[in-house]
């Protein structure tokens, strides 16, 4: 390949990218969506059956206590937690919760488990209005 | 003469020592009402032998881990309720247990329940809850606490209890194993649950039961369900409620006590006042704190506070009764909060929180 014809199909590559990146069917949004529902319904099932993805070691699940992932309040994290006394994301809330009331070990921020609760506690609180930093 | 709270002692002096080796140091911090002598002697010159206090201890989801292990968090509930009701003075004629002693209905957690509750000082009538029921319809709860629905005076009071947590047989018999009922209905929140109900056999002897009892006479109705409809999804629920309130409805003096919303709920809906009592494992939010779904919540209802959840045994709790000419008042005892005290008011006709109905909190607010 010539010096020039490198030059050239990267400038073709530069502007199909550019069209390409912004350029998304119904058939995209269709997949990403299923992709997010995948994650919350992960998220349900490390929800009802704690016990049996390990995240804790006592059989507590998260649903005893949160029905419907209720009295989570993602709208308001991050948010000033007055028993930390520090701003808090609400991953690191789910964290105390698997830590104290589960008796397990923290999930790491970046795992499928994590993202999976922060799916389903998110889709469960549809429609509520943001508020961070609420108590 | 009405007895005040205000002038009752809650635990007795004598007997703090005593608890302060059972329980956790907390509570010897915690203040009751002083008792004044006078009041006291008032109370018994006047006579009123319709006024006693019975204690109710609901919700302690026992939950075996795996042998003779248990999770620490709820036993703890439980045995902490149990100390401090023996300490309850003057003492409570009875103790009632609203139900889900334990979480999956297992020998091995209703054996070690009981064992819990056997350190309770007074004569104890058990309610039956659906983490009691659906592992084995029953059959083991019976063996240890008798029958599932039964009645009996007190005082001149007459008392029922129901097993108010029955469904469908169709919904029984659907599940491949016992232990796959059982944890279907388990789930709280779990779209595969199904309706409670009392159910038609149960209506029938209760029609029969209220039939030798005099219209006057105060009716207190224990169930671990509301015998009211406040929220389906979570069944917060009775699907007959409306016909057990139906046959309530020739009695002057009624209130359903129930259990299983593990937070504090209060109505009166026509003659009937309804209560409802703590668990002691955990709490459970307002249905209303569920964006998704509608709910009805009593608007009488006064929440309690929003737990903290970094106070282990905050939001949960047990209560007395007083029971005052037939209608009652139910003193929460909330481990980690202040108490409550919903009390039944003559001249409104409806269950009131003393101190908090007409001016809520910032803290009584739950989205
Ligand atoms: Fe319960
Ligand atoms: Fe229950």
């Amino acid at each position: 390949m010539t010096r020039n014809s490198i030059i050239i199909s990267g400038v073709m590559l530069l502007v199909f990218g550019f069209i390409y990146a912004d350029t998304f069917t119904k058939e995209d949004v269709i997949r990403w969506q299923k992709e997010f529902d995948a994650a919350a319904k992960y998220g349900r099932q490390l929800w009802e059956n704690s016990a049996s993805f390990k995240l804790g070691t006592n059989n507590v699940a998260c649903a005893q206590c949160h029905p419907n992932a209720t009295n989570t309040h993602p709208e308001t994290y991050p948010k000033f937690q007055k028993q930390l006394g520090r701003v808090v994301s609400l991953a690191e809330m789910v964290n105390w919760c698997i830590i104290n009331p589960l008796e397990g070990k923290p999930l790491k921020l970046d795992s499928k488990e994590m993202v999976a609760l922060l799916a389903y506690i998110h889709s469960e609180r549809r429609g509520v209005k943001l508020a961070p930093g609420k108590h | 003469m009405s007895r005040d709270i205000s002038r009752r002692t809650f635990l007795g002096r004598s007997a703090l020592g005593a608890a302060a080796a059972l329980l956790p140091v907390t509570l010897v911090n915690v203040v009751f009402g002083q008792k004044k002598g006078g009041a006291a002697q008032k109370a018994k010159a006047a006579g009123d032998k319709t006024d006693f206090t019975f204690a109710y201890i609901s919700d302690a989801h026992i939950q075996q881990i795996s042998g003779n292990k248990f999770v620490r968090n709820w036993d703890q509930g439980l045995k902490r309720a149990v100390a401090e009701a023996n300490l309850l003075i003057p003492r409570p004629d009875f103790v009632m247990f609203g139900g889900d002693l334990g979480q999956l209905g297992k020998k091995e957690e209703l054996d070690h329940g009981a064992e819990i509750m056997s350190a309770c000082k007074y004569k104890t009538h058990y309610v039956m809850g659906e983490h009691d029921f659906y592992l084995d319809m029953g059959a083991c709860w019976e063996k240890l606490f008798g029958k599932q629905y039964y009645s009996f005076d007190h005082k001149g009071v007459h008392f029922i209890v129901l097993n108010s947590i029955l469904t469908y047989d169709s919904w029984n018999k659907k599940w491949p194993s016992a232990m796959e009922r059982m944890v279907q209905m388990a789930g709280l929140d779990n779209p595969l649950g199904s309706p409670f109900m009392v159910g038609e056999a149960q209506r029938k002897w209760l029609a029969a039961d209220l039939a030798k009892v005099d219209k006057n006479v105060p009716v207190i109705l224990f169930s671990h369900s509301p015998i009211q409809k406040i929220y389906k999804g979570w069944n917060f629920w009775t699907e007959d409620a409306e016909k057990v309130q139906a046959l309530l409805k020739p009695f002057k003096k009624v209130t359903v006590i129930y259990g299983h919303v593990h937070q504090i709920q209060y109505n009166q809906i026509g003659n009937i006042s309804f209560n409802s009592v703590m668990a002691t494992a955990w709490p459970w939010p307002y249905p209303q704190s569920y964006a998704l779904a509608k709910s009805s919540l009593p608007v009488l209802t006064v929440p309690m506070n929003r737990a903290d959840p970094f106070f282990e045994r905050d939001a949960t709790g047990w209560q007395f009764i007083d029971v005052n000419s037939g209608k009652v008042a139910a003193n929460y005892l909330l481990t980690d909060n202040e108490n409550r005290t919903v009390k039944y008011n003559r001249k409104t006709g409806r269950p009131e929180d003393v101190k908090y109905q007409n001016k809520r909190t910032a803290a009584q607010e739950h989205y």
